[in-house]
């Protein structure tokens, strides 16, 4: 029995953002499981297979703001077929058809369409935001829709998404009634833009706080755009490979001047240096800085805009800052929390200095005791430096260290790198996600069985030597949700050895390794609670998938998927796909 | 994951061999056919390989790995594009030299032969190529002028004749020390 009211413990429910703690509460008693879920706004949902729309409608009625992903990680590097699947067509209909009033929708690699999207901006007349991550399958023409369809839209915010450009009249859509908007970013977008049509869209959207334009916008229009929207917080500009001349130029400032609010600037996929100067006023008040996209700016205009960046806790950068320039930033970023650096040069030009090394990483490690979460492309790495990182900075959440040749060992000893995984693992108490390269062994696998206690996310490519590897992290760490690999010797030992621990798990992806088919069928055997996917790009070797004989039995499988899932198979899976 | 048989170097002479392309850098293929670097390693060198498990790579050029660096797409696409965009005007290739802390870039057209070129090199990275032979490759100095044509194989500056060797040029490498000899000076 409850001491109070529904409607009190509701309202005390209401305080209570995070998806696992109003899981938890779901948990406690039959009631408080009632009163929780008829007052859920907000769901996650991490993997569009595990549950069906019609489910989560009858569990949460009251549903406000939907979150789903689709495809798996290792999608964006393209070891995923794009048909795979990942639809939200049917959740759009199902939201629809049950009439839910859904005010805001989240997708992450997932497929939608014009007909998707056209539907949404029909079906929620309070519907207000769309966030859509690397996702594909529309064009500008489901944008047009939502724009003038949507009256309450406020927040349209399209990242590094693959969207087909009719170079069309999307932004005319939007009707002169939409005043609502917080939130624009077209960036992906690769086509012309209408300018005037832009404009004046901003121009009356005095609310409006984020606006990331894309390639197209030329500085003129960007210098009007700020000059109208001063209040702006947030800021991706356009492409600006040629300097302005000196008119331009001044305009450019004084409209720069203006934005006082201005924390975070992002965009840049082409600037000149002359032009990255006329953003220097706002350096001093940068929160977040994205110049990742900058491919052709040279390390040393880069490290003469962020030595004035001394507040910055978000910055993302690529690698032609070189060593010397990460010194810069980790002397003047101490307050530094997420740093990512990407390569710019994918071909691995082997003499090339100026890309970034071990050095870089103990600079950064050493001068910003804040720093949680870092991704880190570089060409060479030491166990030496790894371990001064791990002493310097025992707060890492999130570790990805990405070096571009597989294998590599330490390049000063030539020895694996299990010592400086290990130093990170045993350092980094709160260690949530870690991503390893480089010439790893068995051992590596067994530091972080050992260590990594909050461990939830794991990558692993070209590492370890026996099934012992994965088995010390599937007995290990028992936060594990998700575990992805590829081309790693593990095979249907660890595959098989605790199908239990699946269970607790998102998902695992395991592609060009030595697990079988023979293996993966046991697997599905014995889980009925696991849709267990293999995948295939040759169609004709899945006809028969079902049907082979024992021999066949010992084929490696290339691409294994699987995931825990309440509905059992999908329905919608490409012939490239067995679901075992 | 399979081991590759690395060739024993006392019995193989094709260390000593003159021929394009980097030592160390032959594929499986190539090997068989000849018929005579189908040698396994010596046995220390065959443990080291077991107890890793993995290919031993060798220098460039490497095969693509399809996903890797794992770089969104949508990120790889927009630096091609950049690239793309950028060899519009003119034949832009990048000059590495080895030891130089800086990677320059130079329009192949705006050069009408070999010494040019050569000449351009020399400015841009102050040292001396020495002088080119047919058969030989260049001898008089440390430093030797590659290049990866389409097929991602490593040659020597000047084999082809110039309009191939600009049509077919992606990069161009100042090799220096030891690895130049394997490849382009006289042995």
């Amino acid at each position: 029995m409850n001491y109070f009211p529904d409607e009190v413990i509701e309202h005390i429910f209401d305080f209570i953002a995070s998806h696992k703690d109003r899981n938890s509460i779901s948990l406690v008693s039959k009631s408080w499981h009632k009163i929780e879920r008829s007052s859920r706004k907000r769901v996650f949902i991490g993997n569009c297979y595990a549950i069906n729309p019609e489910r989560l409608i009858e569990r949460f009625p009251s549903l406000r703001s939907l979150t789903l992903k689709g495809k798996p990680h290792f999608a964006d590097f393209n070891l995923v077929p794009h048909e795979w699947g990942g639809f939200v067509h049917p959740w759009i209909d199902a939201l629809a058809k049950a009439r839910v009033g859904l005010e805001e929708l989240r997708l992450k690699r997932m497929v939608v369409s014009d007909e998707s999207l056209e539907l949404l901006s029909r079906s929620f007349a309070s519907f207000k935001s769309l966030v859509l991550v690397s996702c594909e399958g529309f064009t500008t023409d489901g944008l047009a829709s939502v724009a003038a369809n949507c009256r309450h839209l406020r927040e349209l915010d399209l990242q590094e998404n693959e969207i087909e450009d009719h170079r069309g009249q999307w932004l005319n859509c939007f009707p002169e009634t939409s005043t609502a908007l917080t939130s624009l970013n077209f960036s992906c977008l690769k086509g012309e833009t209408n300018l005037s049509a832009l404009e004046r869209l901003v121009a009356r959207s005095p609310n409006l706080e984020s606006l990331k334009v894309n390639r197209a916008v030329p500085l003129d229009a960007l210098t009007r755009l700020m000059s109208c929207a001063p209040q702006l917080v947030d800021l991706g500009v356009g492409s600006y490979e040629n300097e302005p001349d000196q008119e331009s130029f001044v305009k450019l400032m004084d409209a720069i001047k203006k934005c006082t609010s201005l924390r975070s600037l992002s965009g840049f996929s082409e600037v000149a240096p002359l032009c990255l100067t006329a953003f220097y006023p706002v350096c001093q008040n940068l929160i977040s800085l994205n110049l990742s996209y900058a491919a052709e700016i040279q390390g040393n205009h880069l490290v003469r805009f962020i030595q004035f960046c001394k507040r910055l806790q978000r910055l993302w950068i690529l690698d032609s800052i070189g060593d010397k320039g990460l010194e810069v930033v980790a002397s003047t970023c101490k307050e530094l929390q997420e740093l990512r650096v990407f390569p710019s040069d994918l071909h691995e030009e082997e003499d090339n200095d100026t890309a970034v090394t071990e050095i870089g990483l103990v600079a950064i490690s050493a001068g910003c005791p804040k720093l949680h979460s870092i991704l880190y492309f570089c060409k060479q790495m030491t166990n030496a430096a790894l371990i001064t990182v791990a002493k310097n900075c025992p707060n890492f959440i999130r570790f990805r260290l990405c070096i571009l040749e597989p294998n590599k060992p330490d390049h000063t000893t030539s020895q694996s790198l299990d010592e400086g995984f290990g130093a990170i693992v045993q350092a980094c108490k709160g260690l949530r996600r870690l991503s390893v390269s480089g010439l790893l062994t068995d051992k590596v696998f067994l530091y972080i069985g050992m260590y990594a206690e909050q461990l939830e996310m794991l990558s692993i490519a070209f590492a370890g030597d026996t099934d012992k590897g994965m088995l010390y992290v599937l007995n290990g760490c028992k936060k594990m949700r998700k575990l992805e690999i590829r081309d790693s010797p593990f095979g249907n030992a660890a595959l098989l050895a605790d199908v239990d621990k699946y269970r607790t798990m998102r998902s695992l992806w395991m592609s060009s390794c030595e697990v079988t088919l023979g293996g993966c069928k046991r697997l599905a055997r014995n889980a009925p609670w696991l849709n267990v996917e293999i995948i295939n790009e040759n169609e004709n070797e899945n006809d028969d998938l079902m049907e082979r004989n024992e021999e066949d039995e010992r084929e490696k499988v290339d691409r294994l998927y699987l995931y825990r899932t309440v509905v059992g198979a999908r329905k919608d899976a490409p012939p490239c796909v067995t679901i075992l | 994951m399979e081991n590759v048989g690395v060739c024993d170097e006392f019995v193989n002479l094709k260390a000593t061999e003159l021929r394009l392309g980097l030592p160390g850098t032959e594929d499986e293929k190539q090997k068989v056919s000849c018929g005579k670097s189908n040698k396994r390693a010596l046995p220390e060198t065959e443990k080291d390989i077991e107890s890793t498990g993995k290919t031993e790579t060798a220098s460039p050029p490497k095969a693509q790995i399809v996903g890797w660096p794992p770089v969104r797409s949508y990120r790889k696409n927009s630096i091609q594009t950049k690239k793309n965009e950028a060899e519009g005007q003119g034949m832009y290739v990048k000059v590495s030299m080895d030891g130089a802390p800086y990677l320059r870039k130079i329009d192949l057209t705006m050069y009408k032969q070999y010494p040019e070129l050569m000449k351009s090199l020399e400015n841009m990275f102050k040292f001396s190529v020495g002088e080119y032979f047919e058969r030989e490759g260049y001898k008089g100095s440390d430093f030797v002028p590659t290049y990866e044509d389409k097929d991602g194989d490593w040659m020597l500056v000047g084999d082809v004749p110039w309009e191939m060797f600009v049509s077919s040029c992606k990069r161009l490498r100042i090799m220096k020390g030891s690895e130049a000899k394997g490849l382009g000076c006289g042995v």
